[in-house]
């Protein structure tokens, strides 16, 4: 009866290949897989918001971790900061020779570096670095049952672990950002200086004159959202990663991609949101 | 009821420290806890005997809710677990020590730091020579007071469960959980960590579930053991009792 209704709808359905179905189920499958992360990450975040202002405070811990988080990673962000900054300038002088316009370069690596650069290199290499390292961490510490010991013992492990880490990247990036954007203009200083002249007073007053209020500020302000979200994926991952070995590694590398993805999201609003202002 | 019968009642009741009706656990269709029924009285060290994967350690889990039930009754100090929100659930859980498999140590912090953690959460304001003090005696007690700077990474697999046990005493449990204490470890230290469960016993006058599939720290430590198998339990009764049991599976522990 149902065939004789819809004689052709019944034919294009049989003509489907298992092989498409399969593949229709499996991205269904992997779309649902994704909603579901989204709002088991939302979740934690909201935990985080509820813990993060109620007594006792691990304070102890929060400066343990902002001293691992900030001071450990200067020399790193150092090093790339100062690379980025003279390859950026190096890349560019040949090209700004052409149109005479040499003397632009200190505020154009400037603008890029404050505006944009900094704060995105900045953040990739600490969800590189801190993502997964929180990721690691409290993986294996969730694997070896440490996690489970603090609970049994009555303390919130939640607050000891996540909040303090949460808080410390969210303090510490923008801090890192602000090291790695002053390392990178010196890198800039330097990569002009390497077949020229330029007085390090004159090259910095030319970056600065450049620069706006509007430019620092939204720069300033997202290295805040970069380094909760590093926080957040980190400890989300390393918190629920799964028992034994192959679940620490899965989670300190997921913390990674998560992370270095969200850093890009949260660059692209950042940046729609700046130009409603500007 | 006559009121002497009343009188043992109640008296029977308030030593139940645990109580188990008809839990069930299951994980998707993986039937972990099929029906598990048991009573722990204070004083009594109380081991649990069964193969690896018959829900042993998710059995403990439970008495802590570390891993909820999916039915049934469960009352530990009298508190039905169910009922509890977090605050009396860390109330109860302060009560509880528990021993983990792996001896579950921070190896973030030294010795005498995995031991000042958890008294410093629990007892807050606590002053830094009383914590000094307890953490010498609980070291004293487990024999390890030489280990109080090292790392969890210096110390062998023994040392660690000594330690771990040391974390569990500071807090003053009524009851304390091993989870297979002794698995891992030389005939001698497991021998050793067995006689320091019973000197726990005996001194601090704690209650304990021992989880193991290890006979000789049974019958060192055991006041009863109930042998469990596929989510049930199949057999109770003293060492001796078990010993000459007719059952397949239980003989089988003690050939």
């Amino acid at each position: 009866m149902k065939k004789d209704l819809n004689p052709i709808a019944d034919q294009k359905a049989e003509k489907i290949s298992p092989e498409v179905k399969n593949k229709e189920n499996s991205f269904a499958t992997s779309l649902k897989d994704v909603f579901i992360e989204v709002a088991l990450i939302s979740k934690f975040a909201g935990r985080y918001f509820k813990e993060v202002f109620k007594p006792p405070f691990e304070f102890k811990e929060f400066l343990k971790q902002s001293y691992l988080i900030g001071y450990k990673s200067l020399a790193l962000v150092g090093i790339t900061g100062f690379i980025m900054g003279l390859v950026l300038t190096i890349q560019s002088k040949p090209t700004m020779a052409e149109f005479g316009a040499e003397a632009w370069i200190p505020g154009m690596v400037g603008v890029s570096i404050i505006r944009e650069i900094g704060p995105v290199i900045t953040a990739l290499i600490c969800a590189g670095k801190i993502g997964s390292g929180i990721g690691a961490e409290l993986g294996s510490m969730n694997v070896t049952e440490q996690i489970d010991s603090m609970e049994v013992s009555g303390a919130n492990p939640f607050k000891y672990l996540v909040v303090t880490r949460i808080m410390a990247t969210t303090l510490m990036i923008p801090v890192l950002v602000i090291f790695s954007d002053l390392i990178s203009l010196y890198g800039s200083y330097v990569g002009v200086n390497l077949d020229g002249k330029v007085s390090f007073t004159l090259f910095f007053s030319k970056v600065f004159e450049s620069l706006d209020f509007i430019d620092l500020l939204p720069a300033f302000i997202k290295s805040f959202f970069f380094g909760f979200i590093i926080g957040l994926i980190g400890c989300y991952k390393g918190y629920n990663s799964k028992k034994g070995t192959e679940g620490v590694g899965r989670a300190a590398n997921s913390a990674v991609v998560i992370a270095s993805l969200m850093v890009f999201i949260i660059d692209m609003i950042a940046v729609q949101i700046t130009t409603l202002f500007t | 009821m006559k009121s002497s019968e009343r009188e043992n009642k109640e008296t029977d009741k308030s030593e139940v420290i645990v109580e188990m009706k008809n839990i069930k656990k299951s994980f998707n269709n993986n039937h972990v806890l099929k029906n598990v029924n048991f009573t722990l009285k204070k004083g009594e060290n109380l081991v649990i005997l069964g193969k690896s994967g018959t829900g042993k350690s998710v059995l403990i889990k439970c008495i802590v809710k570390l891993i909820e039930i999916d039915s049934g009754e469960l009352f530990v100090f009298d508190e039905n677990l169910l009922d509890l929100n977090e605050k009396e659930l860390n109330e109860i859980r302060g009560k509880i020590g528990f021993l983990f498999q792996s001896g579950a140590l921070y190896d973030s912090m030294t010795v005498r730091e995995n031991l000042e953690f958890p008294i410093q959460r629990k007892s807050k304001g606590v002053k830094e020579e009383e914590l000094d003090k307890l953490v010498k005696e609980v070291l004293e007690n487990v024999g390890l007071i030489n280990t109080i700077d090292k790392m969890p990474a210096e110390l062998s697999g023994g040392m660690r469960k000594r330690i771990s046990l040391a974390r569990t005493l500071i807090l003053k449990p009524e009851l304390i959980l091993y989870d297979e204490p002794t698995t891992g470890l030389d005939p001698i230290t497991s021998r050793e960590i067995s006689e320091l469960i019973l000197e726990i016993q005996n001194k601090y006058k704690t209650s304990s579930i021992i989880i193991t599939h290890d006979i000789k720290c049974a019958q060192i430590t055991a006041n009863r053991i109930m042998v469990i198998n596929n989510g049930e339990f199949i057999a109770e009764g003293t060492f001796d009792e078990l010993q000459n049991s007719k059952d397949e599976i239980v003989s089988s522990f003690f050939k």
